[in-house]
């Protein structure tokens, strides 16, 4: 790439995340006067989060199997089957729950948010409450923002939930472990930070994952190619900045 | 027939009657100017038409007097108060005064015929809800859409949504309703239904009404005043009769719908005989 071409990119780049955060600074205005308004941020919080919560389900489910099989297998290398239940608990609490409720939320929820919103923008309806006063930002965008950043923690809360069970069917039920051990070395092992831990990353990601498929939808070009570009856009920045997100949070954490 | 260079100089809204003026207006989209030097004026209690070809920024100047765009030159002053100098929470007040009708309707899909027509008043006022149903289902039945009240905007063709985003624009009580294209795409029946509602809004409601279109025989039928833009700036206001009867060549040309003449039929490009004896890719 030339020096240009480099030069193009990165400007762009700052210029996008310039305006993805000045976004959010409106965003942030209007979500107060959005709380008034519960019902809304309701219904958001059950299309994001309820619609989502048979794909976070089976994929808890499915990860935390793999984990198990996997776990076992590493772990009965050293003779300590038994730390299974730790491990996997570890695992799901701290990294596999936020991060991979993160991805499926930005590839689930994040693309509906963005399309409807881009659709509501091509067809008017944006411009329409504008003329008629009413500030789409509090009435289309906090709403849906705060539902996301509400129901992001819950799903991975469920994520990792399921996933513990799946470890411990494929564990315990498959494997052999020690039902008491795997649950005893767990709850031993464990600590309240690890949770902290959990709970502050989903709640990042929601909030990240939310702004990006809000404002994306918001800017988008109000055409149907624009608003396909924009729902791509959704979940490649969406899944970029989660992975890279995670490891800041992870690092300041250790 | 006034042609644009015989447009009144003194300012009409001097009188009073004017609640749109639009004073020597400049605005362009990157470096293509739409805009330059646009005089216009809406005067009260009347239908105002502004037609003229695709393309020369009929929609624009909606925008700008509902405050959405802003002119690099000039100004608007809708209802005695200059947009462009106006912030947020003034320009929010004056669309309170005003109405729109969406070339598509523009209604809220999530919501019913009902809850569209309501979504004002909810928004607006604190009015009691038996209040609210009975405003609602009064503005619908002005429409003819009472019976509508629970479908969903998907279930409407286009000329009833176009006819529930009527009610919606005028559930407020406006003094102006600006109607983008509200022609486009209707049947006989939907087209004489829209045109018998703005003349009736306009008479019965005293609504001042700008009605952007091109579609010259029907708004001849309604409009009180028209204009003809082209090139960026008025070339011709009057009565529609006025322009009917128009010699100058663009006026004419618009108002017969000639296909070529001083607005081009050919998009400018190089010699047609030597395009075709180029071999090569162009």
């Amino acid at each position: 790439m030339s020096q240009a071409g480099r030069d193009g990119f990165l400007l762009q780049g700052i210029r996008r995340m310039g305006a993805v955060v000045l976004f959010l600074f409106r965003l942030s205005r209007q979500c107060v006067p959005a709380l008034a308004r519960p019902r809304l941020i309701v219904l958001q919080v059950y299309n994001a989060g309820a619609r989502s919560l048979i794909i976070i389900m089976l994929s808890g489910l499915f990860v935390g199997m793999v984990l198990g099989l996997q776990g076992f297998d590493l772990l009965q290398r050293f003779g300590s089957e038994e730390a299974l239940g730790t491990a996997a608990a570890l695992g799901l609490l701290k990294e596999l729950g936020p991060v991979v409720t993160a991805l499926l939320f930005a590839g689930r929820a994040g693309t509906a948010l963005t399309s409807e919103i881009g659709l509501m923008r091509a067809t008017d309806q944006l411009t329409a409450m504008e003329v008629m006063a009413v500030d789409p930002l509090r009435y289309v965008a906090a709403p849906r923002f705060l539902g996301g950043v509400i129901a992001m923690p819950l799903l991975a809360a469920v994520f990792s939930l399921i996933g513990l069970f799946g470890a411990q069917l494929i564990g315990v039920q498959l494997m052999g472990v020690d039902k008491g051990a795997f649950w005893s070395q767990m709850q031993g092992s464990v600590e309240l930070r690890d949770v902290n831990e959990g709970i502050v990353k989903s709640f990042v990601f929601g909030i990240t994952c939310s702004l990006i498929a809000v404002h994306e939808g918001y800017n988008a070009e109000p055409t149907a190619a624009g608003v396909g570009l924009a729902t791509t856009r959704t979940v490649v920045a969406s899944s970029v900045l989660t992975l890279l997100l995670d490891y800041v949070l992870t690092a300041e954490f250790l | 027939m006034t042609e644009a260079d015989s447009l009144p100089t003194t300012s009409p809204a001097a009188s009073g009657d004017v609640v749109v003026d639009v004073r020597d207006v400049h605005y362009g989209v990157e470096q293509r100017a739409i805009f330059s030097g646009l005089n216009l004026q809406v005067r009260r209690g009347r239908i105002t038409a502004v037609m003229g070809p695709s393309g020369t920024g009929k929609t624009t100047l909606l925008r700008l007097i509902t405050g959405q765009i802003h002119a690099s030159r000039g100004q608007v002053i809708v209802l005695g108060r200059d947009v462009a100098h106006s912030g947020s929470a003034e320009i929010y007040a004056l669309r309170k005064r005003m109405g729109m009708l969406f070339q598509n309707g523009a209604l809220l899909t999530d919501l019913s015929v009902f809850e569209n027509v309501a979504f004002p008043v909810r928004e607006h006022t604190d009015l009691p809800e038996p209040l609210i149903r009975r405003l609602v289902l009064t503005k619908l039945q002005s429409v003819g859409l009472r019976g509508a009240a629970e479908l969903m905007p998907s279930e409407l063709s286009g000329g009833m949504a176009r006819r529930v985003s009527l009610a919606r624009a005028i559930v407020m009580d406006p003094e102006i309703l600006i109607y983008d294209e509200p022609f486009v795409g209707l049947d006989p029946i939907s087209l004489g239904v829209i045109l018998r509602l703005i003349k009736q809004m306009n008479e019965a409601l005293g609504i001042t009404s700008v009605v952007v279109s091109h579609d010259v025989h029907e708004l001849s039928t309604i409009a009180h005043d028209s204009y003809l833009l082209s090139g960026g700036s008025v070339v011709a206001s009057g009565s529609p009769q006025e322009l009917a009867r128009s010699d100058s060549g663009v006026v004419h040309q618009f108002m017969t719908g000639a296909a070529d003449g001083p607005v081009k039929f050919h998009y400018p490009a190089a010699d047609y005989a030597q395009q075709l004896l180029v071999t090569e890719d162009p």
